[in-house]
């Protein structure tokens, strides 16, 4: 063992305590929350960590100590009666699963919170269950190798190793059974088996953090580390690294704020976890809020933009063509559906060179434009083709599909929908599909000027 | 029986009452833990509206939970639409951090004030019924009041969103208004509750005598009526049991008398109940094993009285 540096004061030691033991209950939580979390299972958690309060009194109530050990086995035992009840009511009782639980828990709870105020004489509080013990974890020490750590820390780093070592061992079993409970069944993993020695853990877990952050906090520390990377990583792997770092910096964090301002640390564990949660909540890449609106906005915009090239490129089809073809900018607008997507699409279309000013106020499509109006409207009548050969549709039901589809039809597609429409080169509206063979020259050439479509009033945009 | 006592009385059992009315489109809508997530999103409310008063005055004090808590429904029907995060974890992570920093907000005011509101705080917690005054139970009764007449006004609409709220929506109600509206019944309910039962069992108020009332019944009048009495009767004897004995908190006492009735409906009532059905399975297997003429006859009389009786769940 080292000694401590000289220039640490005894705060400081204190503080290095505090942290360690914030550390190591968090990161146990963290691993264990990230199973939670996959299996949809995070109420049970949440009804555990508060019925194990029962099993703390029971176990007080047949020893006689406040020491860990029969604390753990009184927990260990009311954890997995909690689980058994909650489903045992929800099948034979035909209660709700969440009223089940409800029930359950907190009947537990109040059995537990009565139980302990007829201890009046021991050291064996509500208090400490309720806010946590963190903050004064350092000064219940115990001497190992001839040096003072934390009492706690004799029954947290067990928990830790053999959470480590639960995960580590059954890696396989919890993931698929995490992700696919039904498949982990048919491969005859006892998916009862792990769930009951996952629910044995769970308490365990809670009970040992529980002496850390108490009973409610604890919750926190199981689901928001987990939940936060829940939403920067679809890997299992990297999914427990990132709770567990969440969790150490909520430790950290909450440990320092909490001396600095002189408030329960447990809660500002909890605090400085859902601040976490919350920003990665708005900013994370890919699940974030801000990342699904602006995908969501980027999407409509590029369907907007291709609406009014598509029009643009069937009135070009329509007419003569040597004669320019004509729409104003309100038309443009009209066609892409009106709104504020659409008008912010014609000045977005002519920066992208996708479109230009023709005479006047009217606008036409460039050679690039062209190309890409042409592609627009090849996959729109391939898939209507597509949609007759194969299905029962009248001829009236294909269009919007069509142009709901246009939009997600890349080049791959597109030549293996000819080929499944045995290169037809007419729509079942009687259009010609454009772009058919890059030789036989631009479609230009080869467009049929068709007749009025039978497929509905609203011109340029049907077909 | 003392003055005191009859007071105490007189506001846990309304209390009781209007938490198993509520309760029962709570349950019904699988909403039970809810009331658990406003119930624990209620503290840091509690803890701010003190230290904005500077003392404690409890309708301002209840204001601030009720804020607090309509937040946490909202933010857990945030996440659940916005993000990949499921309402289970919706519903932990903001039972865990609004909690978290309602203990934070506590043990801040508990540094900052010297005189006895620690007390007062943490009877928000395991909850207090020996400080109730008339003008608490006014209070709950004045709220309870309102709560009965929405479910009166608003009865038809809350049964088809209760039961089918997909079907509400076809059918054109405004079933999400609906939804928010008996959300804050809930959220209502259990802060008037917070008090005296306290933030960790209010939501039991909640969720056992409906749970034990739709064991007797399966039509929702009869139900809410039978929540509504079993309510009452749960917060009474829990009262007067407390008050006989020491070492027995209110809060919990309640909630354990809530817990008998429960067991007690599980395994006695007629039809729904546990020996109700195990006899019933016995005999069926008894008439379609060993069938006599006779039996026969009667076993294909409750099978087809059974199908009749579905319709009116």
């Amino acid at each position: 063992m080292f000694d401590w540096p000289a220039f640490l004061s005894p705060d400081a030691r204190i503080d290095f305590w505090t942290i360690l033991v914030g550390i190591i209950s968090n990161s146990t939580c963290a691993v264990v929350g990230c199973f939670l979390v996959l299996k949809r299972m995070c109420l049970l958690g949440d009804a555990i960590s508060h019925s194990v309060l029962a099993g703390i009194a029971l176990a007080f109530l047949f020893s006689g100590s406040t020491t860990e050990w029969p604390m753990f086995i009184g927990a260990l035992f009311i954890g997995l009666l909690t689980s058994v009840l909650t489903q045992t009511l929800h099948t034979f009782g035909q209660v709700g699963e969440d009223s089940s639980m409800g029930v359950v828990f907190t009947s537990l709870f109040a059995l537990g919170v009565i139980l302990i105020g007829q201890f009046r004489d021991v050291h064996l509080d509500t208090d400490c269950v309720l806010y946590g013990g963190i903050d004064t974890v350092a000064l219940d020490s115990i001497t190992v190798l001839g040096r003072e750590i934390p009492r706690v820390l004799r029954s947290m780093v067990p928990v830790l190793a053999i959470t480590v070592l639960f995960v580590g061992l059954l890696w396989k079993e919890l993931k698929i059974s995490a992700f696919d409970p039904v498949l982990s069944s048919a491969m005859g993993i006892g998916a009862a088996t792990v769930h009951f020695l996952f629910m044995g853990l769970v308490s365990v877990v809670t009970v040992s953090s529980l002496q850390a952050v108490g009973a409610i906090v604890v919750v926190a520390m199981l689901i928001v580390p987990a939940a936060t990377a829940h939403l920067l990583t679809d890997r299992l792997s990297r999914m427990i690294a990132w709770a567990i770092a969440v969790g150490v910096v909520s430790a950290i964090g909450g440990c320092l704020l909490a001396r600095n301002w002189n408030v329960n640390a447990a809660g500002m564990m909890a605090a400085v976890a859902g601040f976490q949660f919350f920003a990665v909540a708005i900013v994370a890449p890919r699940y974030g809020i801000v990342s699904k609106f602006s995908n969501n906005f980027r999407l409509s915009l590029r369907i907007v933009t291709e609406d009014v090239i598509a029009v643009l490129f069937r009135l070009e089809e329509g007419r003569n063509a040597n004669a320019a073809p004509v729409a104003s900018r309100e038309q443009c607008i009209r066609f892409a559906g009106g709104g504020m997507l659409a008008r912010l699409a014609i000045p977005l279309l002519r920066t992208r060179g996708l479109i230009e000013l023709a005479s006047g106020k009217t606008l036409q499509l460039t050679q690039r434009g062209r190309e890409l109006g042409e592609s627009l409207v090849r996959s729109h009548r391939l898939w209507e083709a597509f949609l007759d050969e194969n299905f029962q549709l009248p001829a009236d039901h294909l269009h919007e599909p069509a142009s709901r589809i246009e939009h997600y039809i890349g080049p791959e597609l597109q030549d293996r929908l000819a080929e499944a429409v045995e290169r037809r080169d007419v729509d079942p509206h009687g259009k010609t599909i454009p772009g058919g063979s890059k030789s036989a020259g631009s479609s230009k050439s080869t467009t049929v000027p068709s007749k009025p479509t039978s497929d509905g009033p609203s011109g340029p945009s049907q077909g | 029986m003392t003055y005191t006592t009859l007071v105490v009385l007189a506001g846990t059992s309304l209390l009781g009452a209007c938490s198993g009315l509520v309760g029962c489109f709570a349950v019904l809508r699988g909403r039970a833990l809810t009331g658990d997530a406003v119930a624990h999103a209620a503290l840091p409310g509690v803890c701010l509206a003190f230290l904005v008063l500077g003392e404690r005055r409890l309708p301002e004090m209840l204001l601030g939970a009720l804020i607090t808590g309509l937040l946490g429904i909202a933010t857990v029907s945030a996440l659940r639409h916005m993000t990949r995060i499921k309402e289970d974890a919706a519903i932990g992570i903001v039972l865990g951090v609004f909690y978290g920093v309602g203990i934070v907000l506590s043990s801040f005011i508990q540094k900052q004030t010297t005189t006895g509101s620690k007390a007062g705080l943490d009877s928000y917690i395991l909850g207090k019924t020996a400080g109730m005054i008339v003008q608490d139970v006014i209070l709950i009764g004045l709220a309870s009041a309102s709560c009965l007449a929405v479910v009166l006004l608003l009865y038809k609409e809350f049964k088809v969103v209760a039961f089918d709220p997909g079907f509400a929506s076809v059918q054109g109600w405004p079933a999400f208004r609906l939804d928010l509206l008996l959300m804050t019944l809930t959220a209502v309910t259990v802060v008037i509750g917070l008090p005296s039962v306290g933030l960790v069992l209010v939501a039991a108020l909640l969720i056992i005598p409906a749970a034990a009332a739709r064991f007797w019944t399966r039509r929702l009048g009869a139900m809410l009526c039978l929540a509504t009495f079993f309510g009452g009767v749960i917060g009474a004897v829990g009262t007067l049991v407390s008050a006989r004995y020491h070492h027995m908190p209110a809060g919990p006492t309640i909630v354990l008398v809530g817990t008998s009735l429960f067991v007690i409906s599980l395994f006695f009532a007629p039809r729904r109940g546990f020996i109700a059905r195990i006899l019933r399975a016995r005999r069926t297997n008894w008439e379609t094993f060993a069938p006599g003429d006779e039996a026969v006859g009667v076993a294909l009389a409750s099978r087809v009285g059974r199908h009749q009786e579905r319709p009116d769940v």
